[in-house]
C-alpha cells in the first residue's frame, strides 16, 4: 500500500473521530468530560491536519482539499469512528478505549517508518495520544463492572479490529483479552458518514475558494 | 538598521503566548531556530500541541514582528518529537509558576502513564505543597491539566509534559 494511503486512513480516522468527539461539547455528563472530549477532539483534528499535510505533499494537493473536498465515498476512515453515539456514554467510552488501543499500535508502527518525517510526526502524535490513553484507561476502570459498557465493548470489538491492518490485529486482541473475530473492514461506510460530511463541509461548500 | 539574529529574538520575545500571555514565545521555547540571510529571516518553530488553535496566531504575530524590523519572514513549522516542554526556559517556568500555572514535569523517555500522573510529585504553584491530586487530565487548552491542592484547597493548572 502506498504511504499516502496509510496516511489518509490515519488522518481520516482522526478527523472523523474528532468530529464525533466534539459532539459532546456542551452536553457531556459532567463538566470535566465536556472539557476532556473537547480537548481530545481538538487534538485529533490537529493530528489529522498534520498528517493530511504530509499526504498532500505526496499527492500534490492541500490538507484542506483532502479534508473537505472529497466525496464521502472517497474517505478511508474505519466504520468505528463514523458511528454517532450521542447521548450514549457507554458506547462512547467503549469506542474511546478500543480506538486508543488500536491507534497506539498503528502509531507505534509509523514511528518505526523509514521516512523520517512520518516517524517524527508519529512520535509527536504518540506523546499527545498518551493523555487520551490515560483518560480512556481511567474510564475503562470506572465502568469495568457495568453491563452496558461490557455490551458496548463486545459490540464494537469487530469494528476496532477494522482500524488496523491485519498484521497488527493479533497483538491488539492479546492486549485487550479478546478473540480474533471477523473485522468490520474499511472500504464500506456506514449510513452515518454522509450526514456528518454534510455538516462538516457545509461552510467550505457554501463559499468555494473562500479564505480567512 | 541591520537585522541580526539577536534583534529578531528580542522582537519575538515581545510576543505573548496567545493563550497564556504571561509568557512569551521565546520563554515557551517554541522558537527552535532563527537564521538571518540578508533581509530574509527564517524561523523554525514547533507548536506545543498539534491541535493548538493558537498556531496561526503565533505564526502571523511572528511574521508581523519580523516585517516591522524591515525583514522578510519565512516561518517554518517543524512537526516532530524533538521539541519537548523541557525547552521552556527557566525564566518561562518561573513566570508560569508565579501566575498559578505549575510548570511541566521533566520528560521521560517514554510517554506518560496513569501511574505517573497519579503517583509523581506535583507541587502547588500557590502554596508549594506537594499534597495535590489530579482532577482532570484536560483543561482549558490541550497543553494543560487541572490539579487540586489539598493544602490550600485551590485548583490549579498543570502544564502537561510533552
Amino acid at each position: 500500500m502506498p504511504a499516502s494511503e496509510l496516511l489518509l486512513e490515519l488522518a481520516d480516522d482522526e478527523l472523523v473521530l474528532g468530529w464525533r468527539d466534539s459532539e459532546w461539547t456542551g452536553i457531556a455528563p459532567i463538566l470535566e468530560e465536556d472539557v476532556a472530549f473537547s480537548s481530545i477532539a481538538q487534538n485529533e483534528i490537529g493530528h489529522a491536519r498534520a498528517v493530511y499535510e504530509l499526504a498532500a505533499r505526496e499527492l500534490g494537493t492541500t490538507a484542506d482539499e483532502l479534508a473537505f473536498d472529497r466525496e464521502p465515498a472517497e474517505y478511508r476512515c474505519a466504520q468505528l469512528v463514523e458511528l454517532r453515539f450521542v447521548p450514549d456514554w457507554a458506547r462512547t467510552i467503549a469506542r474511546h478505549v478500543l480506538y486508543e488501543a488500536a491507534d497506539e499500535a498503528r502509531v507505534a508502527a509509523l514511528k518505526a517508518s523509514d521516512d523520517a518525517e512520518v516517524a517524527g510526526l508519529a512520535a509527536k502524535i504518540d506523546r499527545e495520544e498518551a493523555y487520551h490513553r490515560i483518560h480512556a484507561q481511567m474510564w475503562a476502570e470506572r465502568l469495568a463492572g457495568e453491563r452496558r459498557f461490557q455490551d458496548a465493548m463486545e459490540e464494537l470489538w469487530p469494528y476496532a479490529l477494522g482500524v488496523l491492518p491485519e498484521e497488527l490485529r493479533p497483538a491488539l486482541g492479546e492486549r485487550l483479552g479478546r478473540p480474533l473475530v471477523d473485522a468490520v473492514e474499511r472500504g464500506e461506510h456506514t449510513g452515518q458518514l454522509a450526514p456528518l460530511w454534510e455538516e462538516m463541509t457545509m461552510v467550505r461548500r457554501s463559499v468555494p475558494g473562500a479564505t480567512w | 538598521m541591520v537585522v541580526t539574529e539577536e534583534r529578531v529574538r528580542e522582537a519575538l520575545a515581545e510576543i505573548p503566548d496567545p493563550e497564556i500571555p504571561v509568557i512569551s514565545l521565546i520563554d515557551l521555547g517554541v522558537v527552535r531556530d532563527v537564521a538571518v540571510t540578508g533581509v530574509r529571516v527564517r524561523v523554525e518553530f514547533t507548536p506545543t500541541f498539534l491541535g493548538c488553535p493558537a498556531l496561526e496566531a503565533m505564526r502571523s504575530a511572528m511574521e508581523e514582528k519580523i516585517r516591522a524590523l524591515g525583514a522578510e519572514p519565512e516561518i517554518q513549522v517543524v512537526l516532530d518529537d524533538s521539541w519537548s516542554t523541557d525547552r521552556i526556559t527557566p525564566e518561562g517556568r518561573e513566570k508560569l509558576r508565579a501566575s498559578g500555572f505549575a510548570p511541566p514535569a521533566p520528560r521521560q523517555a517514554d510517554a506518560p502513564t496513569l501511574v505517573q500522573l497519579t503517583a509523581q510529585v506535583f507541587r502547588c504553584p500557590y502554596c508549594g505543597s506537594t499534597e495535590t491530586r489530579l482532577d482532570n487530565i484536560f483543561g482549558p487548552t490541550p497543553c494543560r491539566s487541572i490539579r487540586y491542592c489539598e493544602s490550600c484547597r485551590q485548583p490549579f493548572e498543570q502544564f502537561k509534559t510533552i
